[in-house]
């Protein structure tokens, strides 16, 4: 019996019974995927105009690229940013995500929810909101305002990750820790961080990356001298085609899809 | 009455205890109070001031002249009315192309999952502004999709497809898919497969199975995800802004809209409140069928 | 590891209570362990047994009572000050440190020299026979290994008070019993003062110096398992602990408890309900040979099989009464018994000795 001909599901349908769900499938991971990996190649063209494939490779919009104060400029507040954000909103959302979790009453989740609203209120109204707000207090083009609002949105992600894995995490063996004669903190510190830890990497991560690609906030939040990357190209693709943002987008993907990737690797690991 | 002695034996130690308890609760309570600070400075404040702002009119007058505007101007209904149609057909184009593919994760075997779902997790991660502007890059009259499907022999002449209606769809459904897709994986790999093999025993055909067992018991992934769908659509803002060319007005467009060219925040918040009730109202009414916090922060 | 009895802790606990809601997880329990005794709380699940040992520990807060050891009052000190060893259901060891890493944590916490420490720590590994397992990661142990672990932990820093959640609930049956035997043989050595808590009946009677019986956050009885098993003070007890038919007495205006108006008993104590109850244990009801002369110091029923099942070494008899009552006797399937020529609907005598009979107060449900 070949492969194609043996059971494929509960039902017993074959694996030749299901090539059209195989085919439709393909077709749409390809669509999922072509569209997110396509400026790569694209970045590479020699051309003015953005090609598929390139007729001319050549670096030209990566020395562009660097070669812009403003393109580099925006970069280094980008990472000024989302590194603040990481630093901040980890802690944070770990320490919350802990004292709800280990507290577990009515009130716990209500402040749960409240800690989560970040995620339910659209981000343009908490952009045009912090924007009046900020504005009033000389927080507009500051960095501090706007680590703070992208605190306030990773917030929930740490939140939910750490959560999760506190969820698996068996809280006992803090008590027996506190009983073999450890304080609480320490008991945290010693026994249940070090098992979060992955977790925890992950959730910072994600904080980091939810910072570095936000849009709206920082196109209402920052400026001047400290305009994210996001703000600029924004703006940029708004006028007319760039084709450094090209360069720009495969640099982020490389970032994004680096670090998610290895979190996967070391998760993977981390499991056996 | 219980005499005072007796009354003293029943309650020993009720007050440490008490006093220790509430001690412990406050600490534990203090924990969560910068991200509570955070949420309070950043959402709370700056959205209840502009609840606030909404009800006054330009001379400072409390007044209901942004939400009487709202009523009276068919502008502002054409631009409720297209934010609710592009949500509803992204959620519904999102459902048509992620439930097949979710689908075929489900079923194949776990150890092959990690790899394809590489293909959902990818756009996942990756910059939805990098998305929305390599959606622009292949829309283009000579971009890569009029090319390709010209070379096929598709259609004769170069589509418009950026700047309209077309090019927000293709965006935002590209963009949501992950988000319907994830929750419904994992609502399908929660079906108990012995309930196929029972509806098979009882004479079902794999199709009847799969229709009067599998996708019932899928429904609340569909909607779990088709709410997360929708309500992102509601307040989205960089696709359409994008790839819509001005075209395409969503509620959260028009309020920067207003705010760029009128500088009326009155007018702005007004809107942005309604957008607030609208998304807070889809949820309450998703909470009457499905428990929320199971849809929205992964729990079970 | 040395015998100290005198290490040992005496634990008094008086009207403890906790609720939740209007619930009462423990409705004004009064426990008094004593020094270097082996205590075991037993009781269904959602009786309280759990939320009274964790009150013990320090991990559950009661709503008022006074737990002391000794004599200090400890009912508010935080879990770390109390110095008792603890083994959990889980055993909750800590999977990213090594078996030696595990068991010196409560030395490292007291500062104890490397040398000490070291010392120490192979010597209680040495106790739970665990002797070339110090450098072993805890998921390359088996669960009875990881059960020696946790309980070395629990005694590596000599606590004067051990306490165990259903320690051996994880194991399958035949480590467990083994188990049992050597945790008893443990507690000899240690001569610490334990509190075990368990939901199995065996288990309770096989290692416990005495038993503590908890019922809806109540103590139901408490005594050494003989008079646990052999004088249940009521129903609870009586069916919880060992098998139980339950005859209704009734008492008449001598003092006679009366069944079928045959006086059978007299009343034990001076109690004066009219309601009482015939606890009759099933290896202690007899089947008797037909037209077996009835001796004084015996009671005797008559009734028909309904049930037989064959079990090996015994097997179990119901026999229904005139009444309806329907009791239980476990008989010898050797020889000489006849158990063989049992037949169902058989018409059949069975006895108890009187010395054997279990009164308590209340009536039969």
């Amino acid at each position: 019996m070949s492969w194609w001909q043996k059971a494929a599901s509960e039902t017993q349908v074959t694996h030749r019974q299901r090539v059209w769900l195989y085919i439709l499938a393909t077709i749409i991971m390809f669509l999922l995927v072509i569209p997110t990996v396509i400026v790569i190649p694209m970045s590479f063209s020699e051309s003015q105009y953005l090609e598929f494939p390139p007729r001319e490779w050549s670096l030209r919009w990566y020395h562009e690229y660097l070669n812009t104060p403003r393109w580099v400029n925006a970069t280094i507040t980008s990472f000024k940013v989302a590194t603040l954000t990481m630093l901040v909103a980890t802690p944070f959302g770990t320490m919350a995500a802990y004292g709800l979790f280990v507290s577990g009453g009515r009130m716990s989740k209500m402040l749960f929810f409240t800690l989560m609203t970040p995620m339910i209120v659209p981000v343009i109204l908490i952009a045009i909101g912090t924007f009046y707000v900020f504005g009033r207090i000389g927080l507009v083009n500051s960095i501090f305002g706007l680590v703070m609002a992208h605190t306030v949105l990773s917030v929930p992600i740490v939140m939910i990750i750490v959560t999760s894995a506190l969820r698996t995490y068996d809280l006992n063996q803090e008590r027996v820790a506190q009983s073999l004669g450890s304080t609480r903190i320490r008991a945290f510190f010693e026994i249940t961080l070090p098992q979060l830890k992955f977790s925890i990497v992950t959730a910072a991560l994600l904080a980091f990356l939810t910072s570095f690609d936000e849009v709206i906030i920082s196109i209402f939040l920052s400026g001047g001298g400290n305009s994210t990357l996001t703000k600029q190209m924004f703006s940029a693709l708004r006028d007319y085609i760039d084709p450094t943002i090209a360069a720009i987008s495969t640099l982020m993907i490389l970032l994004s899809t680096g670090l998610m990737l290895s979190l996967q690797i070391l998760g993977g690991r981390g499991a056996r | 009455m219980a005499s005072p002695e007796i009354n003293k034996i029943e309650h020993l130690n009720a007050d440490k205890l008490l006093a220790a308890e509430r001690h412990e609760n406050l600490t534990i309570f203090a924990l969560s109070l910068p991200a509570l600070i955070a949420v309070l400075v950043v959402i709370v404040i700056p959205v209840g001031w502009l609840f606030s702002l909404s009800f006054l009119d330009s001379s400072g007058q409390l007044s209901l002249v942004n939400y009487q505007k709202m009523i009276e101007y068919k502008s502002y209904a054409r631009v409720f009315k297209t934010t609710f149609n592009v949500s509803i057909l992204t959620t519904l184009l999102c459902i048509l192309i992620g439930y097949p593919l979710a689908y075929f994760l489900s079923q194949i075997p776990r150890r092959y999952v990690g790899f394809f779902m590489l293909t959902v997790l990818l756009p996942f991660w990756t910059s939805l502004l990098v998305r929305t502007y390599a959606w622009l890059v292949m829309l283009q009259r000579n971009g890569l999709i009029n090319n390709f499907a010209i070379d096929l022999g598709l259609w004769d002449t170069p589509l418009k497809l950026a700047h309209n209606l077309n090019g927000t769809l293709i965006g935002m459904v590209h963009i949501m898919l992950p988000f319907l897709i994830l929750p419904l994986y994992a609502a399908m790999r929660r079906i108990d497969p012995h309930a196929l093999q029972a509806a098979a025993n009882l004479g079902a055909t794999p199709v009847q199975a799969f229709w009067q067992i599998f996708v019932p018991l899928s429904l609340p992934g569909v909607v779990a995800g088709s709410l997360i769908v929708f309500v992102l659509c509601l307040g989205f803002y960089v696709t359409p802004a994008v790839l819509g060319g001005g075209r395409v007005i969503l509620v959260s467009m028009q309020i920067t809209a207003i705010l760029e060219d009128q500088f009326n925040w009155g007018a702005a918040s007004a809107l942005g409140v309604v957008l607030l009730v609208l998304t807070f109202a889809a949820l309450f009414l998703a909470s009457r069928f499905l428990k929320l916090d199971e849809v929205m922060f992964g729990k079970r | 590891m040395t015998s100290n009895a005198s290490a040992s802790l005496t634990i008094s606990v008086t009207e403890l209570t906790k609720k939740y809601g209007r619930v009462f997880a423990l409705n004004a329990v009064s426990i008094d362990v004593r020094a270097g005794e082996f205590l075991t709380l037993l009781g269904p699940s959602g009786s309280g047994k759990t939320t009274l040992l964790m009150a013990i520990a320090g991990f559950n807060r009661p709503d008022s009572g006074r737990i002391c050891f000794a004599d200090e009052d400890i009912t508010v000190l935080p879990p770390h000050k109390r110095g008792v060893g603890m083994v959990f259901q889980n055993y909750a060891l800590f999977p990213h440190m090594s078996v030696f890493e595990n068991v010196a944590f409560p030395l490292k916490l007291r500062k104890i020299s490397a040398e000490e420490k070291h010392h120490r720590v192979m010597e209680a590994l040495k106790t739970v026979q665990l002797s070339g397992y110090a450098e072993r990661g805890i998921d390359q142990l088996s669960g009875g290994q990881r059960q020696r672990v946790a309980l070395a932990r629990a005694f590596v820093f000599g606590p004067k008070i051990l306490l165990m959640d259903e320690p051996l609930s994880a194991l399958d049956k035949k480590l467990r019993e083994e188990m049992q035997i050597e945790l008893k043989q443990l507690h000899r050595q240690l001569g610490v003062t334990t509190v075990y808590v368990t939901h199995d009946q065996r288990e309770a009677l096989t290692m416990s110096d005495r038993i503590a019986v908890i019922n809806e956050g109540e103590l139901a009885q408490i005594g050494t398992p003989r008079e646990i098993y052999n004088r249940p003070a009521n129903q609870f007890v009586a069916s919880f602990i060992g098998e139980s038919s339950f005859i209704p007495l009734h008492r008449n205006d001598s003092g006679q408890l009366v069944h079928e108006s045959v006086a059978v008993l007299p009343v034990p104590n001076e109690e004066t309900g009219k309601e009482w109850s015939l606890v009759i244990r099933p290896e202690r009801l007899l089947l008797e040979k037909p037209k077996a002369k009835r001796t004084n110091g015996k009671i005797f029923f008559d009734g028909v099989i309904t049930e037989l099942v064959y079990q090996g070494e015994t097997a179990i008899v119901m026999i229904e009464l005139g009444n309806g009552k329907i009791v239980t006797s476990r008989a010898n399937t050797r020889a000489g018994d006849d158990v063989d020529s049992l037949e169902l609907g058989q018409k059949v005598s069975v006895s108890i000795d009187k010395n054997d009979a279990i009164v308590i107060p209340g009536g039969t449900k």
